[in-house]
């Protein structure tokens, strides 16, 4: 059968449930069916679609091609040499660390969830708690492999820095990577020591973060309360465990990982994030957390995948589902962090999950998101009235500060705000005008953004 | 592409001289950020002098002729608009005729033209635009009805049936495209006064074109099948379809 013929069209949202549209999903399993699908082209295009994760509109494709490419992996476990593993592109984190932790290895930046693919990762250019320290997921890919219209290519960052950072946070609009190779870093345990303590307003919560001598470092805030508790939140550090700081009972398997519970979110036909029931949960999750720096030892996966904990857990924000903004400003602009805090508390906007992060700088790469400043995430349900008009009003502040939005989180950043925030942008389009030259990698963030206009005049 | 808040680039109306359906596209530009609304009706004049309202607004208006009864020209005048114009995001079917509903009632001619334009042009229309919706994947399509499609009166029900048909057909469309990403929104406003309801005397509830637009985006935002407006009218059409025969009647006669 040929690949095409295995093609369903159907509807694929993004993963806050805001925005969907109907493709022809193909699915690929090597780079032979790739490239077959991409030769074959179709009149709307093609983007290559991991597990999804992505918010808003990165892994759509409406009309065109939607190539799924979970199944893009051998039946043989990720080759190690070294300090290297080479995996196909479609296997997750999730699945690279069950296999890795246990040999004493993890992978070197992991998002808040570990159910995204490699290739998503790079094309995402993701980034962790361990940002400052060790940069974003590209500065440790070795390698990969690259399918473009024009054939295929083995990249690295020193014979082809421009398609390797037009790749690296290039949301699959330069190709699809089918295989890559990753440094990864040596752990003594499956553990990390981790630190809490929780603070009382921004300003202990940003100095928190800056002064975390901790390789991880992130501050959960509660962004139900404004005021002098104006931030407030839990700041949490960590370094991954070394065998002697273990308590006894893991000694004998210090490199096990517990087991995968995952419950399941039911599915609710009406939004549960609210504001009493979002208020109350954010007051008791402060409340619970310690005073004074308290230390622990935790399951590394429970320490870097809080997310996971709920399948499916998108369900709660209701049919109309949420934005996740993600907005990064430079180091002396913590006051747009307070403006948009203020605001969410005046709305008010009930924001379920907020989380502040300090990133280092940026490698680069013209559409990657991190840059040296304060990053900040929160989910904005869609149904709160007046939210076109606030989060415009943030887009616009933010860009105005010399920060960006996430696109790997977008789902309403406005064609004219976008080159502000990527400056670099131009850079990026040579580089995808060589690679793919009649524009066959195309997506409805694309589209939106002006990256891929589909023909007509108001592209 | 419609974004997560609702924001579109293209706007497509049909019927683009109608007060009602420029109203929506106006509104579709001030606060839905719309930047190029294409307005396809029989006098491309009055068209471009439309399109000033919008240009004003800050969109890019253009032009395209199209006439609802001239049932062959509808397929290529869909293909012209999505060829020249890339991907539509909202598309507003606006256009229709109230006609005389004396002359109708006496000629067969009159009668047939209401029918003709309000329900075999929607037909025609409809049918090549649902499937270029369906296969550009995403989009937004919004059918002006009437409250008179709930039930005809003894002095509109020519005009009500043309209505009641073209409302059948939208959320059959709806029901067919469901799950596909485009989303059917059928509108029921009652007495909108325009220039159609120019010297007629105002039913109960009767409303204005900036109330129609304002639901219509609601409506969008919320992705409802239906609206109406006022939206009052949702609570008291269900009346008007099992209120006795003979009230109806008597209730009809004095509007």
């Amino acid at each position: 059968m040929t690949v095409a013929a295995r093609a369903e069209r159907r509807l694929l949202r993004g993963w806050g449930r805001a925005l969907g549209s109907v493709a022809e999903v193909i699915p690929v399993a090597c780079t032979e069916d790739v490239v077959a699908t991409l030769a074959d082209g179709g009149a709307r295009g093609a983007v290559p679609r991991g597990l999804g994760r992505s918010y808003g509109d990165a892994a759509l494709n409406a009309g065109g091609h939607v190539l799924d490419t979970t199944s893009l992996r051998g039946a043989t476990p990720p080759a190690l040499r070294g300090d290297r593993v080479t995996v196909d592109a479609g296997a997750s984190i999730g699945e690279l660390v069950r296999d890795l932790v246990p040999r004493g290895w993890f992978v070197p930046v992991t998002p808040g969830t570990r159910h995204v693919t490699v290739g998503g990762a790079i094309a995402a250019d993701v980034h962790g708690k361990n940002h400052p320290t060790d940069g974003s997921f590209g500065r440790h890919v070795e390698s990969f492999r690259l399918v473009t219209p024009a054939g295929v290519h083995e990249v690295d960052d020193r014979t082809d820095p421009e398609t390797f950072r037009a790749t690296v946070g290039g949301m699959g609009l330069t190709g699809v990577i089918t295989r890559a190779t990753l440094r990864l870093r040596p752990v003594e345990t499956a553990h990390m020591r981790v630190t809490d303590q929780r603070v009382d307003d921004l300003d202990a919560t940003l100095a928190a973060l800056e002064s975390a001598a901790a390789r991880y470092a992130v501050a959960w805030i509660d962004a139900s309360v404004g005021g002098t508790r104006l931030g407030r939140g839990v700041v949490s550090t960590a370094d991954h465990a070394l065998r002697h700081e273990l308590p006894a009972s893991e000694d004998r398997d210090p490199l096990a990982l517990g087991p995968e519970r995952r419950p399941v979110a039911p599915p609710v036909p009406v939004r549960l994030v609210h504001r009493a029931s979002v208020r109350l949960f954010n007051r008791l999750r402060w409340q619970a957390a310690p005073r004074r720096p308290t230390a622990r030892v935790a399951p590394l996966t429970s320490f870097f995948y809080p997310l996971d904990r709920v399948s499916d857990w998108p369900v709660l924000y209701g049919p109309r589902g949420f934005v996740q903004y993600q907005f990064v400003v430079p180091p002396g602009e913590a006051r747009l962090l307070t403006a948009v805090l203020e605001a969410l508390v005046r709305e008010p906007v009930p924001c379920g999950l907020a989380v502040l992060k300090r990133l280092g700088p940026g490698d680069g790469a013209p559409l990657s998101f991190p840059m040296e400043g304060w990053t900040l995430a929160v989910d904005l349900p869609v149904a709160v009235p007046r939210l076109r008009e606030l989060v415009t009003g943030f887009d616009r502040a933010v860009a105005a500060a010399g920060g960006r939005v996430y696109l790997a989180k977008d789902a309403c950043l406005s064609p004219d705000t976008f080159p502000t925030m990527y400056p670099h942008v131009d850079s990026w389009q040579r580089v995808r005008d060589r690679v793919d030259p009649e524009r066959r990698l195309r997506s409805d963030l694309g589209r939106r953004l002006g990256l891929t206009p589909e023909g007509g005049d108001a592209g | 592409m419609r974004d997560a808040l609702g924001r579109v680039e293209n706007v497509f109306v049909l019927g683009g001289t109608s007060e009602i359906g420029l109203e929506i596209a106006t509104a579709l530009v001030e606060e839905r950020g719309a930047r190029c609304v294409v307005l396809a009706g029989r006098d491309v004049g009055a068209l471009d002098a439309a399109g000033d309202q919008l240009r004003a607004a800050g969109a890019v208006a253009h032009a395209v002729e199209f006439d609802a009864a001239d049932v062959g020209s509808h397929e290529e005048l869909v293909e012209k608009v999505w060829s020249e114009h890339g991907d539509q995001d909202v598309t507003v079917l606006a256009f229709g005729v109230l006609g005389d509903h004396e002359a109708a009632e006496g000629s067969g001619g009159a009668a047939s033209v209401i029918a003709r334009v309000n329900y075999l042009g929607a037909v025609s229309i409809l049918t090549p635009l649902g499937t270029r919706l369906e296969e550009q994947g995403h989009g937004q399509l919004v059918v002006l009805s009437s409250t008179a499609a709930v039930r005809p009166r003894s002095n509109n029900y020519v005009y009500a049936s043309s209505k009641a048909g073209l409302d059948a057909l939208a959320r059959g469309l709806g029901d067919r495209l469901a799950g596909s990403a485009v989303h059917v929104l059928t509108v029921r406003p009652g007495f909108v006064h325009t220039r159609m309801t120019e010297g007629m005397s105002p039913a109960p509830f009767a409303t204005t074109r900036e109330v129609v637009a304002r639901q219509v985006l609601r409506g969008l935002d919320r992705g409802r099948s239906m609206v109406y407006a006022p939206p009052a009218l949702r609570w008291v059409a269900p009346l008007l379809r099992v209120m006795p025969r003979a009230l109806w009647r008597r209730l009809s006669e004095r509007v």
